[in-house]
């Protein structure tokens, strides 16, 4: 059976249409972003450890860092190592 | 169960969705209820490489409706007794739990899940990005305490690093305001787009600064978009940057 390749094997290639520039006074780069938008347009790769619910992890990154919003990609049950 | 859990802070949890739908990747011990030769299980768990039906747990957050998934590969790596230490990489929303039981029920002996760790979510892996929820919380009182920028990054990344694996179109800046209010994207403000793309593909829009502007789908392949001068290439699934962000340089039909 052919094995079909999952998106992380997939290479992509970017092709440009068209030549254009862009204006520094509009928008940053991801990684420039000033603090308060850094943590609004950020994301955390989060080793959960057993015991607590996926809900749970993200419940407690909220209080931590004193948020309005989260959200999590994934449920990973509680138990079982 | 532990391992990679992406999580979404404040505005980027708007492309949570991208997330749950992104591939994943898990180091699993199946437990054999009976004796089985190994190389029996083997060839077991390749005829799992494939599309599968599963059903959703009782226990579960969605509607237990058939459905199928895509088993992108299952590595055996060893075996020790009625233990099965294996690798399967799959579709997000594949329950592993079922898949071990289904495996155990091909194999004749009934097996069971009985540990799992997720190595990968998406572009999502165990390298040094990843965080403990004490790091977390040990990063973020530093931050309170000095206010350095650079603390920030030792434990955030921007959300662009979720959208890694996804489809990328990058417009004009003149192009980006009027996707932010929910526009369509033209192919006039397409100026550059990944290979590979189809009908129906969800691609994610980004500017030049390689900030994303919103998640589309696409309406044509690669090459037609590529040939394309006037008309739809993408239609808007979801706004990502903020309104305003950029100029708002396009003409609304009420005068205002």
């Amino acid at each position: 059976m052919p094995r079909t390749a999952p998106p992380w094997e997939i290479k992509r290639e970017l092709i440009v249409k068209t030549e254009d520039t862009t204006d520094p006074k509009y928008g940053r780069k991801p990684h420039e972003r000033p603090a308060e938008d850094y943590i609004r347009y950020g994301v955390i790769n989060l080793d959960k450890t057993a015991g607590p619910t996926s809900h749970e992890v993200a419940a407690w990154v909220k209080k931590i860092m004193h948020l309005t919003r989260i959200g999590h990609g994934g449920t990973l049950e509680a138990y079982c190592t | 169960m532990t391992g990679v859990l992406p999580i979404t802070l404040e505005d980027s949890t708007k492309m949570v969705q991208a997330l749950l739908y992104s591939g994943k990747e898990y180091v699993c011990v199946m437990k054999l209820h009976g004796d089985a030769e190994e190389e029996h299980v083997r060839k077991t768990l390749e005829e799992f490489e494939d599309v599968i039906y599963q059903r959703p747990p009782l226990r579960s957050s969605v509607k237990r409706q058939l459905r199928t998934r895509r088993i992108y590969y299952i590595d055996f790596i060893e075996m020790d007794g009625r233990n099965v230490l294996f690798k399967v990489g799959c579709e997000g929303g594949t329950y592993i739990r079922k898949l071990c039981y289904d495996i155990g029920e091909i194999l004749g002996c009934g097996a069971h899940m009985q540990e799992l760790r997720r190595t990968r979510a998406g572009p999502f892996v165990e390298d040094n990005s990843k965080v403990t929820l004490h790091d977390v919380a040990y990063w973020f009182a530093e931050w309170e305490e000095k206010k350095e920028e650079k603390i920030l990054r030792e434990f955030i990344q921007p959300m662009e690093t979720a959208l890694a694996l996804i489809p990328k179109i990058v417009v004009r800046d003149s192009a980006v305001d009027a996707l932010c209010h929910g526009a369509n994207l033209t192919a006039p403000g397409v100026l550059s787009i990944e290979s590979g793309i189809v009908q129906g593909s969800i691609a994610a829009v980004f500017t030049l600064k390689g900030e994303a502007v919103a998640l589309a789908k696409t309406l044509l392949s690669t090459e037609e978009i590529l040939n394309l001068k006037h008309g739809t290439v993408a239609s808007l699934e979801r706004v990502l940057m903020t309104r305003g962000t950029y100029p708002r340089v396009w003409k609304s039909g009420n005068k205002e």
